[in-house]
């Protein structure tokens, strides 16, 4: 699976008053890649689980804050 | 003088609360999936299954719906306490 | 017409009594990209959109409704026993003094709520690209208010409500690509 986030690095100035946040993220979720839905997605388990997600797909399931949050991607 | 909702309550309310989900996003999907025969065989199964909650529900905690959705017992009790927002 | 169904559509709790959370939270109940924008927007769109969209339209409008319900049980809860101290140090001492602690229609800096809020060009492209984007919007923000807030269980419903911005922006691209499809062609989906 495609990850939810992307990553990038702003110009970071020795005049920048606040301490650098070195990598910024964004949230890309699901639906910008699905195109229309296909018929027959996998669902969740239950009634309770799609409720706990909000959603009836893991397909459109989009997590926040980001799951990796605090470790540093590649690069 | 307060009353106390058990736990049963919010147990059954949240069966309810699963099941009426599943029918909210399947029926946005048939909104633009209108030939989706197996997603509509369960959406009418899913309809079956939330009437069932609700009557059962309907009989312990009283009427859900408002305007005759739901029968009321005496004295009326279609505007008792607890609103969805206080429990 | 509507039907009232005492339930909201999902389980809300807030576990701390933080009246502070509640001033972010009406961000969503009077604020541009909010849930009442969102439900008066697609209610007022249904007129006039094609029959392919409208049955999507009414029933998000009526799924945003349940939203500003739950929206509002979260502020209720954050702040009916809050007080008068607790509403000074939360710095919402501002919406005391004209309000109490009822709610009101207005956004996080208080600025009340409206009608320019909710956009009806007429054009269906135009109309739809605009719920797209309100929808991604509002995502957003639910994204900020998360990261302001401690609470797990009042975070928890607001995930719920950003995945639910996640499903509708999902739909509304549908719609776009049914009004794009050219009568008696054959379907590709």
């Amino acid at each position: 699976m495609f990850s939810q986030f992307r990553y990038w690095k702003p110009y970071i100035s020795p005049f920048d008053p606040c301490k650098p946040i070195r990598v910024k993220s964004y949230s890309t979720p699901p639906q910008l890649f699905m195109g229309f839905q296909p018929p027959g997605l996998p669902q969740f388990q239950t009634p309770h689980q799609a409720l706990m997600h909000g959603t009836l797909w893991p397909a459109l399931f989009s997590p926040y804050p980001d799951p990796k949050k605090g470790v540093k991607p590649n690069d | 003088m307060t009353k106390q909702m058990p736990p049963e309550y919010y147990q059954l309310l949240e069966e309810i609360q699963a099941i009426d989900f599943v029918l909210v996003e399947l029926n946005l999907y048939l909104n633009t999936h209108q030939h989706d025969m197996e997603a509509i065989k369960q959406f009418n199964e899913t309809a079956q299954l939330s009437m069932q909650l609700k009557v059962n529900f309907e009989k312990k905690f009283g009427p859900l719906m408002n305007f005759g959705r739901s029968y009321s017992n005496y004295p009326w009790d279609v505007d008792d306490t607890p609103w969805p927002w206080q429990v | 017409m509507f039907y009232y169904e005492k339930k909201l559509q999902y389980p809300v709790r807030v576990s701390t009594c933080n009246p502070m959370l509640a001033k972010f939270l009406i961000e969503q109940y009077g604020g541009a990209d909010g849930e009442l924008a969102a439900a008066l927007r697609y209610m007022n769109q249904r007129y006039s959109i094609p029959n392919k969209v409208i049955g999507l339209l009414n029933d998000i409008a009526m799924e945003e409704f349940s939203h500003l319900e739950m929206i509002a049980t979260m502020v209720y809860k954050l702040t009916k026993d809050a007080t008068p101290e607790q509403i000074k140090a939360a710095g919402i001492a501002d919406h005391y003094v004209d309000h109490d602690r009822a709610l009101f229609y207005h956004n996080a800096a208080g600025v009340p709520f409206t009608a320019t809020y909710i956009q009806a060009k007429g054009d269906p492209i135009a109309d739809l690209y605009e719920d797209i984007a309100a929808e991604e919007k509002a995502r957003a923000t639910y994204q900020w208010i998360i990261d302001l807030s401690d609470d797990p269980d009042l975070n928890d419903g607001l995930k719920f409500l950003r995945e639910r911005e996640v499903v509708h922006s999902q739909r509304f691209r549908e719609a776009v690509e049914i009004l794009k499809e050219e009568q008696g062609k054959k379907k590709f989906f």
